[in-house]
């Protein structure tokens, strides 16, 4: 029985033709597979409305209130903003508390916001990392103050007709002496 | 040291430790220096031999006779209305502020706090009253 010896696959030619390859091998890159459309899975005391305890990053402390679960899985949130300085920001579930308080937040329009709109600009990743001595402050873009202000003006009002909700989500969370967080009921 | 409550038949009890932990039951007869028989058709809590280590003596008896069955014990607690009487004491009372405060989420602890330092605001400034 005669073997059959395969053929290497000759790289894909620059020049039509076919009579000459480029000196260094072309990859062909293969194509990917994977298609991740499943929803995100997040633990199920996180839902829009609930009153999360932010336990790590620049707002640590914080007590704010879950919007929207996006599509990458991170959690959409507000503080809201004229509460406790917290704006439209995305968090990591895996960094949060989810409390047993949850707040009705169906009037709150989140549609509009998702992945690609947190994504970075251009301008934003602009600048040499060696440039300037003082770090430059961040600018936020106008149409975020617009957004923030949006979705504030229905948030506001659910948070305020809740007695005591405003100072709650004011306040920070700490951790003092007697307190055994693994005993805790959030 | 004189002893007050004695391990006697009708001693209303209250069960330590075990499935039946927190409820009460009274002691319906004794079987040694170790254990008796309790039974609390009441509360929930079976006919069942059990060792003293695990229940403790309350201020309450019922009238009966020794192995009452459970319809003559139900009876005589209706009549010395043992739950009323074990509510209003200050013992329950305090298992039961332990019980509520060890329930509290977050948002009921911070209520708390703001509570506790209003009250303490009342007492500050009355205390400033009465020292002027």
């Amino acid at each position: 029985m005669t073997k059959l010896i395969k053929l290497a696959k000759t790289p894909v030619a620059a020049t039509s033709g076919g009579k000459y390859y480029p000196a260094d091998d072309v990859k062909n890159p293969k194509p990917n597979r994977k298609s991740n459309r499943n929803a995100p899975k997040v633990r199920g005391s996180v839902t829009p409305g609930t009153v999360l305890i932010l336990l790590a990053g620049r707002f640590r402390g914080k007590r704010v209130i879950c919007l929207k679960v996006l599509a990458s899985g991170l959690l959409l949130v507000s503080g809201p903003y004229k509460v406790n300085g917290v704006p439209l920001r995305r968090v990591s579930a895996t960094y949060v508390i989810a409390t047993s308080t949850k707040v009705d937040v169906s009037a709150v329009d989140v549609s509009s916001y998702d992945d690609t709109y947190f994504a970075r600009t251009e301008e934003s990743v602009k600048g040499d990392i060696f440039e300037g001595d003082e770090p430059k402050p961040a600018v936020v873009s106008e149409t975020r103050k617009v957004d923030q202000k949006k979705v504030d003006a229905a948030l506001l009002k659910v948070v305020e007709g809740t007695p005591m909700l405003k100072a709650y989500l004011n306040a920070k969370f700490t951790l003092t002496k007697n307190d055994r967080p693994h005993k805790m009921i959030f | 040291m004189v002893f007050k409550r004695y391990v006697e038949v009708g001693r209303v009890v209250l069960v330590n430790y075990g499935p039946d932990a927190g409820k009460l039951a009274t002691i319906i007869d004794i079987v040694d220096q170790n254990k008796c028989l309790i039974d609390g058709p009441s509360t929930g809590v079976a006919r069942q031999v059990i060792p003293y280590g695990r229940i403790a003596l309350t201020d309450l008896t019922v009238k009966i006779s020794r192995n009452a069955r459970q319809k003559s014990l139900t009876a005589a607690w209706t009549e010395a209305d043992v739950l009323a009487k074990w509510e209003s004491s200050s013992w329950a009372k305090k298992l039961a502020a332990k019980k509520k405060r060890a329930s509290l989420n977050d948002f009921d602890r911070f209520k708390v706090m703001v509570a506790r330092k209003q009250k303490s605001s009342i007492i500050a400034k009355k205390m400033k009253e009465i020292a002027a």
